[in-house]
């Protein structure tokens, strides 16, 4: 009896993995449930995290993603000069000189699959981890700022003064090079980076790019999307949909 | 000769014991604010802790293993100051009273956050280079 409810349970269980995903409530699903709430087991190279920006829907003159960067990145610093300032998100808007077309749009670290930056990091303080995210080990950075001269995107910048203001899970400090980390530390903890949960046009989409049945992937088969510099081929993980 | 020898030996043993006795150094002041609650013995704390930490932060930064028994954020939640909410601040502050003794820079809290609970603030205006 109980060898065949072994089976039984082991057939259920088989059956469930093997389906993927168990849809609770539209839009829910158990797997997403449980990896909301198991502790990191850290990142895998299965998964790439990307974004989609809809420049359709970004609106000019709002900033609502940067301020929302700098609180939960704890940027808060004065700096002497606007050039030394953080560069982790910044809005940029365009025109089209020949026809008046207005974008508005967030530019920060791409998180490049080939990033430039880890190229030419001369102690290996500039790495992607497995799923895709960019980060610089401010504890073997030497501040040389290489990485800022060869990144295309101009993402990246270095703090010139000391910090005591740092949120406790964003580290950063004085001669160190720092950019975008994607909100890594909310990533972990299977939260949305800050400023896509803050963009109220909902222009900002986050997910993983290699899940085929996430929402990233789903919009990026429907429309349109653009790496800034493609012809550099560094396949980036944040894509803009209507420039 | 033998006489003077035995008496340059007996003064530097009681220079010794003088030394030993009453250092210019006050020993650090070490207040456990939640005794016992630590994730090891105070015995391997003291000796091994920063491997524990340097070992801890890469596995954090680089793999992005988090919620681990060790980490820096739970060391200074646990040993922060009640009198200034920091693990640094004065000779009486847990990290700094035994680094200033042992005369070891901290260079931790050039980039991670010393004090307990800390909120980051909001700010208005970002700073320079933002603005579009």
């Amino acid at each position: 009896m109980s060898q065949s409810n072994n089976n039984r349970r082991g057939f259920m269980a088989a059956a469930a993995a093997g389906a993927g995903f168990v849809v609770i409530a539209p839009g829910i699903r158990l797997i997403e449930l449980a990896g909301a709430n198991a502790p990191s087991k850290g990142a895998s190279d299965k998964v790439r995290w990307g974004m989609l920006v809809d420049t359709t829907k970004c609106a000019p003159g709002c900033d609502a993603c940067v301020g929302a960067c700098n609180k939960e990145n704890g940027i808060v610093e004065q700096v002497a000069d606007p050039r030394q300032g953080a560069q982790w998100i910044r809005k940029i808007d365009l025109v089209d000189a020949k026809t008046g077309k207005q974008h508005s749009l967030p530019m920060m670290c791409q998180h490049c699959a080939h990033p430039p930056c880890v190229d030419v990091c001369p102690t290996g303080a500039s790495f992607k981890r497995a799923d895709g995210i960019v980060l610089v080990d401010r504890h073997i950075c030497i501040g040389c700022r290489y990485c800022m001269m060869a990144c295309p995107y101009k993402a990246r910048s270095f703090v010139h003064q000391p910090l005591t203001t740092q949120a406790p899970e964003v580290p950063r400090g004085l001669g160190c090079v720092e950019a975008c980390t994607l909100c890594v530390h909310r990533v972990d903890k299977g939260q949305q980076p800050a400023c896509t949960e803050a963009c109220p046009q909902g222009a900002m989409l986050f997910g993983d790019l290699n899940d085929p049945a996430s929402d990233i992937s789903k919009r990026l088969k429907e429309v349109a999307s653009t790496q800034v510099r493609a012809d550099l081929k560094l396949d980036v993980g944040v894509r803009y949909h209507g420039i | 000769m033998r006489r003077l020898g035995l008496l340059f030996a007996t003064l530097a043993l009681a220079a010794g014991i003088a030394c030993a006795g009453e250092s210019r150094v006050p020993k650090p002041v070490v207040h456990i604010e939640n005794p016992g609650s630590c994730v090891a013995p105070a015995e391997e704390m003291r000796r091994n802790h920063m491997v524990m930490l340097k070992h801890q932060r890469d596995k954090t930064m680089r793999h992005g293993e988090r919620g681990a028994k060790v980490s820096l954020n739970g060391c200074i939640e646990c040993h922060a100051s009640k009198r200034n909410g920091s693990v640094l601040g004065g000779k009486e502050n847990f990290c700094e009273s035994c680094h200033a003794y042992a005369a070891v820079k901290l260079d931790c809290w050039d980039c991670h956050q010393p004090k307990a609970g800390y909120k980051a603030a909001a700010t208005e205006t970002p700073p320079g280079g933002f603005k579009p």
